[in-house]
């Protein structure tokens, strides 16, 4: 197919040119940023939290009263819990993964380090924490009945009550000790609460922080027996039975200890749901500007192919006169559309790249990847030929008698 | 022809030029309408998520803060703690040197109706006698409470309406008392509607969040050990208590009200009492003491979320792409009508005419989209609503987005037409006639 003629008519429509061009390239360019922030959130929604979800209940009380749920009330409620038809484990935990506000903690090499390595969660559980939120340890063990201690022995001073032993999940122990594996990090010693050192005695595969506060997903168990009011009871129970279990949980809580709220109960997968909810708003909310940008480009050009097909009604009567077949007509408006269309898609990338640039600044978002630039031309070109076809199709209907009259 | 009969001729002719291309009119409404619709469903969270929530005093508020930290990462000049230590706040309103100032902070506790409902959490807020006068809070019934209840650490507490709804039906409740955490505590107050947005004062929190439903005597909910809430920062060993008056955590907010003029010499206040800190042993680093008014702490802190400037730039692209969409087909429109122009530029009509008659028909085109961009605007508003986010519910039309609306809208449609209007008064009357 010969461009010359294309390109010279193209010359003489300048500015309904430059239009379409200007309109793929913002569409373009929109379009990919969209789909990377859209690829970003499910990404971030797709993020393992290291526990075993399906299989996992929250209950979260509290009580009126000062000294409320102390460790010992806290473990009455967990010993109680045991009995409830269904349970398979049952702990009380600080905090769970994506439960929203979390404790953190600097975590130091030596005693007399001024500054922080870095941040890390302080998940503090009683006994089976590890099994009832079925982390995977990859290294090491889990802690010994002689380990746990309640939480009032250490508040009275984080020197006094001394934390020996921690879990940490894999990240942890990539970060503190450079070059250690899982396992060569077993009985390396951290700082963090107090001064006294803290000996890494397990490696768990992941432990997803509560939220996303602080940079990188650090996070260490200790094994501490909570005794804050807003303690998590967590269950392990069969996927199939975790209505009935969390019923009848709440129903026991509720017996042992009349007058108490209950303040969440939730299966994990509604802890995640209600998580990730603005995330999946935004993601959507996403995906409808891209379908309405490409659907208001898509009419954009067929308006104003129709309205050239139209202004060139006679000229095209003249080349089918001189025996232009059909399928040349349409290749003709065809090959032009996606002329203009690849000057519009160089101009979107540049502009895309540009857009990336601001986003970077506002979410911290890595570079656009460049394989989205031939994925998103690939997506406009379709675009352009099928909204060109129909105008083209009827340009290709034009009589070669039609260039006998004058119009 | 002149002046309103010469407009009433245009509207006539764009009528009638929709009347004929109703397909290609319809699309450009519906572009208008579309690009309308997103950007003021954005732009309307944004206006209301980055207002001002307490316009006739917000530059005479200013949220105090003290470089209180030890030496650990100390970088010269960097942010000093969000919060004060609560050693610091108790001096600041001891010495007492603005206009009116409050030291404040959060907490969740249970509330225990007497007749035999059941408890309840709600949230709470600790703070001086200040709070209420510093800001404007209406009372339905009662008062806040007193600087000497504030230092006999008196058992009193204002509620807000929902509560007082909730516990007393509404009744005029000051004198009776309420049960928070196993203690009773006698109601001096209760506010009228009160819901400043965001929710400026303890960013901690959620910020767009409905105000406390209780009030209580920061000291006296020290004494019945009521817990506290939000963020807390500790640089060393608290020796167990966290919230006591020597406690090297920051969790505390404090506001001081003050003539803007006054602020140089406050500021200079808080300057050499982070020296004297310094000089005492208590601070480890040089004065660097941040007095910001209300707007200035909400910029601070990046109230507005992302998602939402994110939203707003989406939007505006968007309609951007849905204008050049109209100037194509406006463009393609009026080319077509080359040989109608021709016949009224050769009996007559000046360039000027031509271009002011498709303006016209632009402007027209604006208002068919501003209508239906509304009828979007309310609908993508409504959507908006039913997001889980906190802020949803806030998201409403008032009367300067309608106007906002209505003047957006026409304006781009003009914008968009005067490319094609023109394109139109270029053409040659006499090469029209004879092609004819």
């Amino acid at each position: 197919m010969d461009i010359r003629p294309i390109l010279s008519t193209l010359r003489r429509h300048k500015t309904a040119a430059a239009l379409i061009v200007l309109e793929i390239a913002l569409a373009c360019a929109i379009v990919c940023n969209a789909v990377y922030l859209i690829s970003q959130r499910l990404e971030r929604m797709d993020r393992p939290t290291g526990v075993a979800e399906e299989r996992l209940l929250r209950i979260q009380t509290v009580s009126p009263g000062k000294n409320r749920n102390d460790s010992a009330r806290v473990q009455e409620d967990v010993q109680s819990l045991r009995g409830v038809p269904g349970v398979i484990s049952v702990a009380s935990a600080s905090q769970i993964p994506l439960g929203g506000s979390s404790s953190n903690s600097g975590v130091r090499m030596s005693a007399d380090q001024k500054d922080n390595s870095f941040n890390a969660s302080v998940y503090l559980g009683s006994e089976d924490l590890i099994e009832t939120m079925g982390l995977r340890l990859i290294a090491g063990r889990d802690f010994l009945p002689s380990e746990y201690q309640n939480m009032e022995a250490i508040e009275v001073s984080f020197d006094e009550g001394r934390i020996p032993v921690a879990v940490v999940n894999r990240r942890f122990a990539e970060r503190l000790f450079p070059g250690a594996t899982p396992a060569t990090a077993l009985g390396k010693q951290f700082y963090s609460w107090g001064n006294n050192p803290i000996t890494v005695i397990g490696v768990v595969e992941e432990l997803l922080r509560p939220n996303d506060y602080g940079n990188g997903q650090y996070s260490m168990i200790f094994p501490v027996r909570p005794h804050w009011s807003w303690s998590n009871y967590l269950i392990a129970t069969e996927p199939g039975r975790r209505a009935e279990v969390l019923k009848a949980a709440v129903a026991e809580l509720q017996r042992t200890r009349p007058g108490r709220v209950v303040l969440k109960e939730n299966t994990f997968a509604e802890v995640r749901e209600e998580y990730y909810r603005q995330d999946r708003a935004m993601a959507w909310l996403l995906s409808g500007v891209i379908l309405a940008l490409l659907i208001v480009t898509a009419l954009g050009i067929v308006g104003l192919a129709s309205f050239w097909v139209q202004q060139r009604t006679k000229q095209i009567g003249v080349r089918r006169a001189l025996g232009a077949t059909r399928g040349q007509i349409l290749r003709y408006f065809q090959t032009e559309n996606f002329l203009l269309t690849t000057i519009g898609i160089a101009l979107g990338m540049a502009l895309a790249f540009a857009i990336n640039l601001g986003l970077m600044k506002l979410y911290e978002l890595p570079r656009l990847p460049a394989w989205y630039l031939p994925v998103g031309a690939l997506c406009l070109w379709l675009l352009g030929q099928l909204a060109v076809y129909g105008p083209a199709r009827r340009a290709a209907m034009v009589p070669p008698a039609l260039a006998t009259r004058s119009a | 022809m002149s002046g309103n009969s010469q407009f009433a001729y245009y509207l006539h002719l764009a009528l009638r030029s929709f009347k004929r291309n109703r397909v290609l009119t319809a699309l450009m409404v519906l572009a208008i309408a579309l690009g309308i619709g997103a950007s003021m469903t954005t732009l309307t969270v944004f206006h209301v998520l980055s207002g001002d929530p307490i316009p006739n005093k917000s530059e005479r508020l200013f949220y105090v803060q003290l470089d209180a930290a030890d030496l650990h990462g100390f970088k010269p000049g960097e942010e000093p703690e969000d919060q004060l230590t609560r050693f610091d706040a108790e001096a600041l309103l001891r010495e007492g040197r603005a206009e009116r100032q409050a030291l404040m902070s959060g907490g969740n506790v249970v509330v225990t109706p007497s007749d035999g409902q059941s408890s309840k959490i709600s949230e709470a807020r600790y703070t001086s006698e200040g709070f209420f006068d510093l800001f404007d809070t209406p009372f339905q019934y009662g008062r806040g409470w007193t600087r000497a209840e504030d230092e006999g650490h008196a058992r009193v507490a204002v509620i807000s309406r929902e509560l007082n709804q909730t516990l007393f039906g509404g009744a005029d409740s000051v004198g009776r008392t309420v049960r928070v955490e196993n203690v009773d505590l006698r109601i001096v107050g209760v506010l009228g509607d009160w819901r400043p947005v965001p929710r400026f004062y303890d960013l901690n929190l959620s910020r767009y969040g409905e105000p406390e439903e209780l009030f209580v005597p920061f000291w006296t909910a020290r004494d019945i050990g009521l817990e506290h809430s939000g963020n807390r920062n500790c640089w060393a060993d608290s020796g167990g208590d966290q919230l006591s008056s020597t406690a090297p955590c920051a969790w505390v907010q404090y506001w001081a009200q003050m003539d803007p003029a006054q602020a140089g010499a406050y500021r200079d206040y808080l300057g050499a009492y982070s020296e004297q800190q310094r000089k005492a042993g208590r601070f480890q680093r040089p004065p660097n003491p941040r007095l910001r008014d209300v707007m200035q702490h909400l910029e601070h802190n990046k109230v507005v979320p992302n998602d939402v400037r994110l939203q707003v730039w989406l939007a505006f692209g968007f309609l951007l792409v849905c204008l050049i969409n109209t100037v194509g087909l406006l463009l393609a429109k009026c080319l077509r009508r080359s040989a109608e122009i021709g016949v009224r530029r050769a009996l007559g009509a000046s360039r000027r005419d031509i271009f002011l008659q498709f303006l016209v028909e632009a402007g027209t085109l604006g208002v068919a989209g501003a209508v239906l961009g509304l009828g979007l605007a309310l609908l993508g508003l409504w959507a908006v609503r039913q997001n889980p986010a906190q802020y949803a519910q806030l998201a409403q039309l008032d009367g300067t987005m309608l106007l906002t609306t209505f003047a957006l809208s026409i304006g781009a449609s003009v914008l968009a037409g005067l490319l094609p209007a023109w394109r139109a008064c270029q053409v040659t009357p006499a090469i029209q006639l004879k092609s004819q």
